[in-house]
């Protein structure tokens, strides 16, 4: 028995790595401002991250293949810029990772930043902090928990992802071809014991990432409250 | 001596504020009233964590907030030390780490507070490698003054710091909050609705009701106003006297005081002779006679006149205010007794009150003569 191409493997964790960092630097803000603001158009914004937990992956793959393609203002723009198209690019699936992980980076953050509340902010500026110092010196440290379930999460959650895939990504080896299109084409052409291997590696991360998050969560020094 | 005036408003919901009153800064100025008056509010605005209030705010020559010229100084850069009511130590952080954190942040103003001075004053050395986690009441509120205090603050501002303690600790806590303005040399605006911390802290005080100001001016005066009598509540309402320790009487264990030119009995205590102390008297504890009585335990009593009487409709008590001569004196009489007593402004009356109705607790010490430095071995 020969090893399937392990390729698919790489690529997928690069892509979910990159998505999780961009998301922990576009979330983490948008996050704060959703836990923090008084401003009504918070819940149009919290309904519009939290959109990609109820829509088909097709609908989302849908837009963005609409909206990024070579004919689109954005994906004509990117073509002269780059040469290359957005859609059926590494590039086109971190952008459609990013958008629908983007839940899953938001929310555990948001539920952190309102358990600490307003007090040790308070607490902060009154201590000379200025509201970025008191960001990274107080809020971060009391949120780890926060981040770690929304870094977990967000990172398995990419790394799960098929229908977004295949709508704008497709099945290029090397580009786009992620662990869940392998399985898929190892399938469709009957390669069982293939298929076999890598949907075991994937059965067997993801149980480990999450027995990580509980047991971390559990560890974890709760500091809010 | 700084001077802070403000004109500030701001409103939620059902409860409005507007407060326009300049005060200058020394020793500790009580911020009094009941609950829900709006005294912690007036704080936030004053500190800047207010961001909706309206007004203006100026700190000596500085303008912490203007809204006509578009002014609002941030928070943390007024340079106002905050000790909450619920404490807020950070969590994750030792209660060093608490101390430094505020300590890094203020090296550069000019202050002559360090780290040593602060945990030597507030006793916080062996509480140094703990976390705030696993303090108990009193030493949480011991860190967050300290921390409060190594911000090195122009102005300390300090919300019922004692709320959340039981009376044991309540007591302890103020042992050092008491000491803070002599060893720091900063200015306190201290907020309470207890009588007896405004009566043993503060100099001046500041009443508040209804998120409008009621009345201001020396803690001794104002205590002596019957019309604020609702707002300070009936059953601790009161008079604070200052008077000199002229002698301890060893045999009885009674410190004898001068009250001008008249004498009061208190338990003894550890109080060196030639200072000033300050007796709370509540009107509850203090009885009235038309003459002089004769065979009675109680030791105190004092001569004056009727100044104010104000009967409580529809309840069996009247406060009645009595001049003694350099202070007044309030008393909790019932209507029936105004009554039977004739009592009338402009009365002679004798005043009295047992010696050992005077709270201990509540005796607080100003001048030169501390606690630590009395000899009372050498003073009969």
């Amino acid at each position: 028995m020969t090893l399937p191409d392990l390729g698919p493997l790489w690529l997928t964790i690069r892509l979910a790595a990159l998505t999780m960092v961009i998301l922990l630097i576009i979330g983490t803000p948008v996050a704060w401002w959703l836990a923090t603001t008084r401003s009504r158009i918070r819940f149009a914004v919290e309904a519009i991250t939290a959109l990609p937990l109820v829509l088909p992956p097709t609908v989302l793959g849908f837009y963005l293949l609409v909206v990024l393609s070579p004919k689109s203002p954005i994906g004509s723009a990117w073509v002269d810029l780059t040469g290359q198209t957005i859609t059926f690019s590494f590039t086109g699936l971190v952008i459609a990772s990013v958008l629908y992980s983007t839940p899953f980076t938001v929310q555990p953050l948001q539920a952190a930043f309102e358990t600490i509340g307003r007090g040790p902010l308070e607490a902060a500026a009154t201590l000379r902090s200025s509201p970025i110092d008191a960001f990274f010196s107080v809020i971060a440290p009391m949120a780890a928990r926060g981040f770690l379930t929304a870094s977990v999460l967000t990172f398995a959650h990419t790394i799960g992802e098929f229908g977004v895939v295949l709508m704008v990504g497709g099945n290029i080896p090397g580009q786009t071809k992620v662990i869940s299109i392998a399985i898929y084409e190892h399938v469709e052409t009957l390669n069982y014991a293939n298929a076999h291997i890598l949907s075991a590696v994937l059965l067997i991360f993801s149980f480990l990432v999450l027995l990580f998050v509980y047991v971390m969560n559990r560890r974890f020094p709760v500091h809010a409250g | 001596m700084t001077e802070i005036a403000f004109d500030v408003r701001i409103a939620f919901g059902e409860f409005d504020l507007q407060i326009d009153h300049r005060m200058p800064l020394e020793g500790v100025v009580g911020l009094f009233g009941p609950s829900g008056g709006g005294k912690s509010t007036l704080l936030r605005i004053l500190s800047g964590l207010e961001r909706n209030a309206h007004g203006q705010i100026r700190f000596g020559s500085e303008v912490w907030q203007d809204d006509t010229r578009g002014i609002f100084v941030p928070p943390h850069k007024r340079g106002v030390g905050y000790v909450f009511q619920d404490v807020r130590l950070f969590p994750h952080l030792t209660v060093s780490g608490n101390l430094r954190y505020a300590d890094k942040r203020s090296r550069r103003t000019d202050s002559a507070i360090d780290i040593e001075d602060v945990v030597a004053a507030l006793d916080l050395a062996p509480l140094m490698s703990r976390r705030p986690q696993s303090l108990s009441g009193g030493e949480r509120q011991r860190v967050a003054i300290g921390r409060t205090l190594l911000t090195r603050p122009r102005l300390l501002l300090m919300d019922e710091p004692l709320a959340a303690l039981d009376i044991k600790r309540k007591a302890e806590i103020l042992q050092y909050i008491e000491r803070l303005p002599q060893a720091f040399r900063i200015p306190i605006i201290y907020v309470t609705h207890s009588i007896d911390e405004v009566a043993r802290l503060a100099e001046h005080m500041l009443v508040l009701a209804d998120g409008r100001k009621v009345a201001y001016g020396p803690v001794t005066e104002v205590l002596e106003r019957l019309d604020l009598q609702p707002i300070a509540g009936r059953f601790e309402a009161g008079v604070v006297l200052i008077a000199r320790v002229t002698t301890h009487d060893l045999t009885y264990r009674l410190t004898h005081l001068d009250h001008h030119g008249k004498e009061i009995l208190m338990p003894m205590a550890d109080i060196a002779i030639g200072s000033d102390v300050r007796l709370r008297i509540r009107a509850r504890d203090v009885a009235l006679a038309t003459k002089l009585p004769e065979s009675i335990s109680i030791r105190n009593v004092l001569s004056g006149t009727v100044a104010e009487i104000a009967e409580e409709s529809n309840t069996a008590f009247a406060e009645t205010l009595v001049d003694i001569g350099g202070a007044k004196i309030r008393a909790r009489v019932t209507r029936s007794a105004i009554s039977a007593l004739a009592l009338t402004p402009g009365k002679s009356v004798f005043v009295l009150f047992k010696s050992i109705a005077f709270d201990r607790r509540a005796i607080g010490h100003r001048g030169a003569g501390l606690v630590d430095g009395a000899d009372t071995d050498a003073s009969v």
